[in-house]
């Protein structure tokens, strides 16, 4: 089923605070097999010039699709969770991100469009801190494989 | 805060040495508790088959994860990368055993932009296949 247009545009309420600490952004970089001391020693990122360790770039994966997620829960627009697989990623850095951040992400549907038998929806994610600075902006793509056929 | 590369050092068509990352079935355990993608085409063989996949398939977020540690090695520093996207083009199966598969990350320098940022090609290919599409960083070097 065709997934419902009137959805883009639309933006969802920001995300609980999410609070980055030194143990995760470890656990995150141990499971992509990077052993970068920025991720893990707190005086090797103050030598870097960071107050803290950082996150590894695709980190704000973890955290802002939160605010995406209620979007594409909504019954009215149509999407079949069981066809979705991941078609586009894309992440635009103010700052990286650095333990003891407290991040919100504010969700907006940006595009629904076809490609061939396909349905591919594009979730816009603001994300600040909790102060309102911002620190990346992340496109998810994701594609709804038959969703046009 | 400063990329160990210099700008003037580096010229269009430039390639950056490619580099082999290995991905086993305990790096997609590992990666979806990391992630909190519990998806089971991930984990799960018999699920996997079930919904018409070959096996169990990499993350495609642990593949760009690889083209991205690929990115910051090469630059030296990870907050020197200011953009960066792909496209999924094709699945890392990963077999149960103790290989697993090859995810082989390549470079070229596409772009000298203003401001000493320059735009990293990326090409990620797993059995031939070329996995990530459209993958691109820009990096601010010194």
């Amino acid at each position: 089923m065709a997934l419902n247009r009137d959805f883009v545009g639309r933006s969802y309420p920001p995300s609980a605070p999410y609070e980055v600490s030194r143990v995760k952004i470890r656990e995150f970089a141990t499971a992509i097999g990077d052993n970068n001391p920025l991720y893990r020693d707190k005086e090797a990122a103050r030598a870097a010039g960071y107050p803290d360790v950082i996150a590894p770039p695709t980190f704000p994966i973890v955290f802002s699709l939160q605010s995406g997620g209620e979007a594409l829960a909504d019954p009215g627009l149509g999407l079949n969770f069981a066809m979705v697989v991941h078609g586009e990623q894309r992440f635009e850095y103010v700052r990286p991100v650095i333990a003891g951040d407290e991040l919100v992400s504010t969700a907006t549907i940006t595009d629904i469009r076809t490609a061939g038998r396909n349905e591919l929806l594009t979730v816009r994610s603001d994300v600040t801190t909790i102060e309102g600075e911002p620190v990346c902006v992340t496109y998810n793509t994701i594609v709804e494989r038959g969703g046009a056929a | 805060m400063t990329a160990t590369v210099k700008y003037d050092q580096v010229e269009v068509g430039q390639e950056l040495t490619a580099v082999d990352y290995r991905v086993r079935r305990s790096n997609l355990v590992m990666y979806a508790g990391a992630s909190g993608d519990f998806n089971q085409i991930h984990w799960n063989e018999r699920f996997a088959k079930m919904v018409g996949l070959p096996d169990v398939i990499a993350h495609g977020m642990y593949t760009m994860a690889q083209a991205g540690r690929f990115v910051t090695d090469w630059a030296g520093d990870p907050g020197a990368v200011v953009d960066f996207g792909v496209r999924f083009s094709s699945m890392v199966v990963v077999p149960d055993d103790d290989q697993g598969a090859t995810i082989t990350v390549s470079g070229v320098i596409e772009a000298k932009l203003e401001d000493k940022r320059v735009v990293v090609g990326l090409v990620a290919r797993a059995d031939d296949a070329q996995v990530l599409s459209k993958a691109r960083a820009v990096v601010q070097l010194s």
